[in-house]
């Protein structure tokens, strides 16, 4: 069945003509009397006889499932009732017959049984029959859950059926999916024999390893693995890993305009014009329900209950990984420097920081004007200068969340992880296997995730080992290496971000003098790594300067997150479309932006949209309305853009070298951005 | 033979072809040459159909190898006389001894092995059909498969040095089951299957450039089989399971006593080859092995039943006694029958136990005589298979009941040089009283002595024998380890010669070999019918009964 090349058409003969001939008027015969509503036995009779030549003829279905409702209506002898649905069964099976693929068939089939005249136990003698011709077809196997869930069938024996399958022959995806249903369901049900859950994963993964080690090639097995590691790995409840302000920082606040130099770290200040500060959550897993009932926040200045929070996702689920929320502060005319607590509960998680006011006086000229512009040249960043403080690196450490359920099983966790990686290195030592490379690195990053966990941990990640894995996968299956791609980009973002030390070596002094708005003159560069995409937020969640150019990034999925980002440059990546900037839509502080230098028109299809989780245009609301951008009597298509871009306030923006870029464009720009200040280095009036 | 047999009259007295003995070669060409459209005499001297190849009730079994001991050996010499009605010469038939060693050991009273016609004992045992060899295409082929119906042969096993019976790990799924293989062994074997599997499928896609690269070199082909094991850097134990319990090699291959003793690579891999396609081949056996039900005789018989349906005509109980020679052509032309009756033939085919004396002929016709480079008109022989047959009670592996065990050589002690392959076989196929199992037992030997004593420690391996005291109380005993063995109620031994086919002024059949499936048998019968009749084809197809697919006939 699988892996058979398709052969081509064979010629038209006599006798398919006159099949062909004969199908179409039985098909006719059948729409008349379907458009008629005529149930009689000879109307149904005809229908049988379309579906048995043709079991796709998927109207055929529908019009039986209205003769049987029809015919049943005045019925109550329960044997003629039966008899009825009998002859649907019979029907379905001389249909499945010709063909055993047929969704409609399966679907009717299901359809007859779920009224509860029929035998149970025929249907698995009948599945007996289609899984001994092909024992993967996916339609018979979720059939047969559904016989099971309808029969009552323990969920046990089912999963013994699947043992015996997979016996038989293990390249059988179908098996193993089913396999991982029944053990979800009985891992989560706690049925007896199938605790604890540790024992069972353990078993299973020995099971997993003798398809994998005896025919590495076949694919069936490591999807189970996946599922496996996914099982071991998967968080319980959410914990949360990282905040701005960060745990035990003092964040220094000022209205409107810069912070006396020297003072304070510039990782921990910021200025603000909105008497307000954004407080950053960011958990190891998205979450919903983020509100003033879920999480405490104690602030001198606040209600709890009056804080509002806001998922930080391009999603539509309202669930994320990042939720933020505005702490308000009076507006203090006193340099008294007094400290403020803020505390932050959620769940079993806490974070605690301080917060000092300083009012700013306005005379402090070093900064520069705001309308001065950003240039990102490399002779505008200054190898850092002495920083007073390091930046936060995973701000909440062990101390502040409560361990206590996940420390129970974590040992179970790191040894099985640790065997499952000697073993594939011992695997992968002697043949070559891409998905078992795949497999490596990612139980390697699972392995590295974890021990980071871990407090004191001291042993060495293995981010060398799965970027080789990664740039080795991007040669040898190089039609999935952009997936391989990104998977580099993430862990090399990770490798770049974990440590304070590493992180620093990325980090610059803007210029002499910048603009108020920004004031923290940190920029992080983490250009020409030839990223395609970009991770590890929760550690860069303090950013407010971003240079991300001269990489390879198509997307920019969970930029969102750093809410402090003012200024970012994205030139010469490789952007697609307005589209894949949609997580800037969020960043409410962004002024100054560079895109220059992408692909951005350069593509008439955008394929961007469908491998984006919310293609842009599920977003456009019903206060949309294009009529708002003709201006001058030209009627712009650059409705993506403006959703981008209506809601953002930059005043510098450089679009250059984008294939959309003309005049029109620029005009454009200037309508939909009235704050813009500079484009394209050149002055806007 | 009893003296007062009154033998039928054959009503022709000319026949295309005329083959005497009724063995599974001379069976398959009798029914090849019917289904040629020749017509054929087919005579045998025993009341029963198979010769060498039968199957057996106890009672004849025991008597059949008892009469094949004691033929005289005569001297050939006077067995001549001249024919005086016409221009022929009479030369005499005489048989030959090709068994002996015969000796019975039973454990139990006679009447606890009857009935005796409950049993069916294969004289040429161990032996079972690859689901893909050329015997199982031959029944399709043929038309025989309608006539015999087979069993699949559970499991095999290998005999480990320590006395322990591992299932041999012989295909994907009974890799992935297996749970005495470690993870890293599995992977090694599965490879090299893989590896063998590509250089089949490359040599099938001839002349495709990207395929050759796939392909096992000329090189490693014509190099021993165990070189290029070892070259694979295969483990011992995976080296073993591959030469002896599946590519089938007789010869301890790690320690030769001579060259020829090695398996070369590519006799090696088509054997693995053979071994894999048989697996699922057919719908209804499980393993890469059939037996047929009611033993291996069954063969044979299913090959003369289609013979019998193309015209053939079959007499049983009709000894051959003597050749007719023409005087002028200083061809064989007839044969002179028991009853006196006098047959004539273009071809003649006989059994290998038959002896033309050739020094007789050489005196008459030493000129005629260029043809044969011997000289001789004798069946050759070529080493000897020691066989034993067990009756025991309780399976060596108890929850299967037939199976097939390997004991590679050295793996029972230094002196079993060669491999042992056994064969048990359950009631499920009608060979043997329900309760009961047949185990049989075979070892290629040089010498009768050596060959005896190898079988004895397998089945001291395997069994213990009911002691006197206890007969039939204990049906099984515990050894040390408190694994459980089989009793053996009865075991019968003996050593057979292999006599090779030839084809001369007469053709000769051959006997039973030491291998355990039909394939280089089969292959010098087929030889042996397209030098009879080159321009036929063998069993050709007719519309009429054109085969199905594969195994749909043998369900």
């Amino acid at each position: 069945m699988h892996g058979r090349p398709r052969k081509p058409q064979k010629p038209v003969d006599d006798a398919s003509i006159a099949k062909a001939a004969k199908l179409r008027v039985l098909q006719a015969q059948f729409f008349q009397n379907h458009h008629d509503k005529i149930y009689a036995k000879e109307a149904l009779e005809i229908s049988a006889k379309l579906l048995e030549t043709n079991p796709e003829a998927y109207t055929a279905w529908n019009y039986r499932k209205l003769a049987v409702e029809h015919n049943l209506r005045s019925e109550t002898d329960p044997d003629a009732i039966k008899a009825v649905l009998d002859e649907e069964l019979r029907v379905v099976e001389s249909a499945l017959r010709r063909n055993f693929k047929c969704y409609g068939a399966w679907h009717h089939r299901k359809w007859v049984l779920n009224k509860g005249y029929s035998s149970v136990d025929h249907e698995f003698r009948l599945l007996d029959q289609f899984q001994k011709a092909d024992s993967r077809n996916f339609h018979a196997w979720s059939y047969r859950r559904f016989v099971a869930a309808l029969k009552n069938m323990s969920e046990e024996e089912e999963l013994k059926y699947t043992t015996d399958m997979i016996e038989t022959n293990f390249s059988n995806y179908s098996a193993w999916h089913n396999r991982s249903v029944l053990l979800s369901h009985l891992l989560k049900q706690k049925i007896e024999g199938f605790t604890p859950r540790e024992k069972v994963l353990t078993e299973e993964y020995e099971l997993v390893h003798q398809a994998l080690f005896t025919d590495p090639d076949d694919q069936s097995g490591w999807f189970y693995h996946f599922w496996l590691l996914d099982q071991t790995v998967t968080p319980g409840a959410p914990v949360l890993v990282s905040s701005w302000p960060a745990h035990g920082s003092d964040l220094f606040v000022s209205f409107k305009g810069n912070l006396d130099g020297g003072v304070s770290s510039s990782f921990t200040s910021f200025c603000s014009d909105k008497g307000a500060f954004p407080l950053i959550i960011y958990f190891n897993q998205s979450v919903g329900g983020i509100n003033s009932s879920t999480v405490t926040v104690k602030h001198l200045f606040d209600k709890n209950e009056d804080l509002i929070w806001v998922p930080l996702a391009t999603n539509n689920s309202g669930n994320a990984q990042a939720w933020v929320t505005f702490l308000r502060f009076p507006d203090v005319k006193d340099d008294s420097l007094k400290a403020y607590p803020v505390e932050v509960k959620v769940g079993h998680s806490q974070c605690a920081f301080t917060v000092s006011l300083r009012s700013i006086d306005s005379k402090h000229g070093e900064g520069g004007s705001d309308m001065e512009m950003i240039v990102w040249k490399d002779d505008s960043f200054h190898a850092s200068e002495p920083l007073l403080l390091s930046p936060p690196v995973v701000s909440l450490d062990q101390a502040t969340t409560n361990k206590e359920p996940e420390q129970i099983d974590s040992r179970w966790h790191e040894e099985t992880l640790a065997n499952e990686i000697a073993l594939f290195q011992e695997l992968l030592s002697e043949i070559n296997c891409k998905i078992g490379k795949l497999t490596l690195a990612r139980l390697l990053r699972a392995h590295d995730k974890m021990i980071y966990k871990m407090p004191f941990a001291d042993e060495k990640t293995h981010s060398k080992e799965v970027l080789d894995l990664f740039s080795d996968l991007m040669k040898l299956d190089p039609s999935h290496s952009r997936y391989y791609k990104d998977e580099h980009s993430l862990v090399l973002m990770e490798q770049v971000v974990s440590n304070r030390e590493s992180l620093l070596t990325y980090c610059w002094k803007y210029g002499e003098a910048h603009p108020s708005y920004l004031c923290n003159p940190i920029c992080l560069r983490l250009s020409k790594l030839s990223l395609s995409r970009i991770g590890s937020f929760e550690n860069l969640l303090w950013v407010q300067m971003l240079d991300l150019s001269h990489n390879e990034l198509w997307s920019i999925e969970g930029l969102e997150a750093m809410q402090l980002l003012s200024c970012l440059n994205l030139s010469n990546n490789k952007l697609r479309s307005f589209t894949a900037l949609e997580p800037l839509k969020l960043l409410k502080s962004l002024k100054v932006l560079n895109i220059s230098y992408n692909e951005i028109g350069a593509h008439s299809i955008d394929t961007s949209r469908y491998l984006f989780s919310s293609p842009l245009s599920h977003t456009v609301g019903d206060d949309w309305n294009i009529d708002a951008y003709v201006t001058d009597g030209v009627k712009m298509n650059y409705w993506e853009a403006a959703v981008i871009f209506k809601g953002l306030y930059l005043t510098q923006l450089d679009v250059v070298g984008n294939a959309i870029v003309d005049e029109k464009f620029n005009l454009f720009l200037t309508h939909i951005l009235p704050s813009l200040v500079w484009l394209d280095g050149d002055r806007v009036y | 033979m009893d003296e007062n047999v009154s033998y039928p009259f054959i009503d022709t007295s000319s026949f295309d072809l005329i083959v005497v003995g009724t063995g599974l070669p001379e069976s398959v060409i009798a029914s090849a040459a019917s289904a040629a459209g020749k017509s054929v005499l087919h005579l045998d001297a025993n009341p029963f159909y198979g010769s060498h190849f039968s199957s057996l009730p106890l009672d004849s079994f025991t008597s059949f190898l008892q009469s094949q001991q004691n033929i005289p050996q005569k001297e050939y010499s006077s067995s001549i006389e001249n024919y005086s009605q016409s221009d022929c010469v009479v030369v005499g038939l005489e048989s030959r001894c090709l068994y002996s060693n015969f000796e019975i050991s039973s454990h139990v009273s006679p009447e606890s092995l009857e009935p005796s016609r409950k049993f069916s004992l294969d004289i040429s045992g161990p032996r079972v059909l690859f689901c893909a060899d050329p015997a199982v295409d031959l029944l399709l082929k043929s038309g025989a498969s309608h006539h015999i119906e087979f069993k699949s042969i559970d499991a095999s096993f290998i005999y480990t040095g320590d006395g322990r019976l591992l299932a041999v790990p012989d295909s994907r799924a009974a890799i992935f089951k297996d749970r005495s293989l470690g993870l890293t062994e599995k992977n090694q074997l599965m490879r090299f299957f893989k590896l063998v599997q590509e250089h089949f499928e490359s040599v099938a896609a001839d002349g495709d450039r990207k395929e050759e690269k796939r392909r096992i070199s000329e090189e490693d082909l014509e190099s021993p089989f165990i070189e290029f094991l070892n070259k694979q850097r295969l483990p011992p134990k995976i080296k073993s399971i591959i030469l002896y319990a599946i590519v089938m090699a007789d010869c301890d291959q790690d320690h030769p006593e001579i060259s020829e003793n090695l398996v070369k690579t590519k006799d090696g891999i088509e054997k693995l080859a053979l071994y894999h396609s048989s697996v699922g081949r057919l719908a209804n056996a499980s393993g890469a092995f059939i037996y047929p039900i009611y033993g291996q005789g069954e063969l044979p018989q299913a090959f003369c039943r289609c013979a019998a349906v193309k015209g053939a005509l079959y007499v049983l109980r009709m000894p051959v006694t003597a050749l007719l020679l023409d005087k002028e052509s200083s061809h064989y032309k007839g044969v002179r029958l028991a009853s006196g009756q006098e047959m004539f033939f273009h071809h003649l085919v006989v059994d290998p136990s038959y002896v033309v004396p050739s020094s007789s002929i050489l005196s008459l016709t030493v000129d005629l005589q260029q043809k044969s480079a011997h000289g001789s008109s004798l069946a050759v022989v070529k080493g000897k298979v020691a066989r034993a047959i067990c009756v025991t009670r309780g399976s060596v592996k108890p929850d299967l009941s037939n199976l097939l065990l390997v004991f590679p050589p050295r793996s029972l002690n230094s002196k079993q040089v060669k491999s042992i392959r056994a064969l048990q076989l359950g009631s499920n196929l009608a060979v043997c009283p329900s309760g009961l199992f047949l185990l049989y037992l075979s070892t290629v030997c040089d010498d009768a002595i050596q060959g005896k004593e190898s079988l004895h420690a397998a089945m001291d391996a395997l069994f213990t024998p009911v002691s006197e005291d206890n007969d039939s109380t204990s049906v099984v005993s515990k050894d040390m380890e408190g694994q459980t063995k089989p009793s053996l109620l009865w075991s019968a031994m003996y050593i057979q010669e292999m006599a090779m086919g030839s084809s001369d002024t007469i053709s000769f059949c051959c006997m039973p070999d030491g291998n355990l499936d039909y394939c280089d048998l089969l292959k010098s019968t087929v030889e042996l019918f397209r030098e009879m009749y080159p321009m036929e084809e063998l069993f050709p197809q007719t519309t009429a009964e054109k085969i199905e697919d594969d195994g749909d006939s043998l369900d």
